[in-house]
């Protein structure tokens, strides 16, 4: 096992645990990304939702903050597979390159975007914040997607791609 | 006024530390995120680790801050109370986890990845945005 990506992993989780506390603790929030995007791009502009772009452009500062991080001081932080000892500045050391072209994107982002709507919430609504409370509803949730996920990339790696 | 500033930069600082974690973890790449999924194949266990950490660290933090009695910028803590578990719960999440299987991106690491767009990301965010209020209008809650 790789030791080293396995505590940054452990690190960034920890990160992540914070966020939703300090959500919960400032504005009594769930910290749930797919209900807080969802909510920003389709509710009514009435709805209070200055925090919710603020968090959002907040994600997208988190990597810039560790690129700019590693230009400053050569940290070499990023934990993008086989990218370890990549150049400091380069993003590809923190953002990894998609998985497949627009065509496949497309697809995945309408079933993201579709399935969790329908099942109110995400892998950090579920999957954190849910289990982390001990909710049934987001065991369930976080199950059914972890399997379906598992399904999918056997049958496109194993059974079509013949990996 | 000055506590709309204050709950914009307290969700400014949520969102900074999410995505500081999400690209410390390895959760913006999609390979390390797909080898995690991948369990007949060459099995990358460091999502255990994220996920272990981000609930057993958020298990701990919503104790303590629980036992308060509201928010320190709002009135009162917004936990869902919705106890069902239906037909459009495990399906919407089934749907979910196939997008997520086909991409190895999840809403926010799809988000926090802006940080070097590309066009295939793009478009997953467009239509993800697309998905989203589909099922908005399907009667979201």
């Amino acid at each position: 096992m790789d030791m080293q990506a396995a505590l940054q992993g452990l690190t960034g989780g920890v990160l992540i645990g914070l966020s939703a506390t300090w959500l919960m603790a400032a504005l009594g929030r769930i910290a749930g990304i797919s209900g807080i995007a969802a909510t920003l791009v389709t509710a009514r502009p009435q709805r209070e939702n200055a925090w919710r772009l603020a968090f959002v452009l907040g994600i997208i500062s988190g990597p810039l903050l560790v690129m700019l991080i590693n230009a400053q001081t050569g940290a070499g932080l990023g934990n993008v597979a086989g990218a370890a000892g990549a150049s400091g500045t380069s993003a590809s050391a923190i953002i990894g390159a998609p998985a497949g072209g627009v065509a496949l994107m497309l697809v995945a982002g309408l079933l993201v975007g579709i399935g969790t709507g329908l099942g109110s919430g995400c892998t950090s609504g579920h999957g954190v914040c849910g289990l982390a409370r001990l909710s049934p509803r987001s065991l369930a949730a976080t199950l059914s997607f972890l399997v379906a996920a598992v399904i999918t990339v056997f049958i496109v790696r194993h059974v079509i791609g013949g990996e | 006024m000055k506590t709309r500033l204050t709950k914009t930069l307290a969700g400014y600082i949520a969102g900074l530390l999410f995505g500081l974690g999400l690209a410390l973890a390895g959760m913006t790449d999609p390979a390390r995120v797909l080898g995690f999924l991948d369990i007949a194949g060459a099995w990358d266990p460091t999502l255990m680790f994220v996920l272990g950490g981000a609930v057993v660290t958020t298990f701990i933090g919503y104790r303590l801050v629980l036992r308060g009695t509201g928010p320190l910028f709002g009135r009162y803590f917004q936990l869902p109370t919705r106890r069902e578990l239906d037909a459009r719960l495990l399906g919407g999440s089934a749907l979910f986890g196939i997008g997520w299987g086909l991409s190895g991106y999840c809403p926010g690491p799809a988000i926090a990845s802006l940080a070097a767009p590309s066009a295939p990301l793009i478009a997953m965010l467009a239509a993800m945005i697309v998905g989203w209020q589909l099922a908005r209008r399907q009667g979201s809650h």
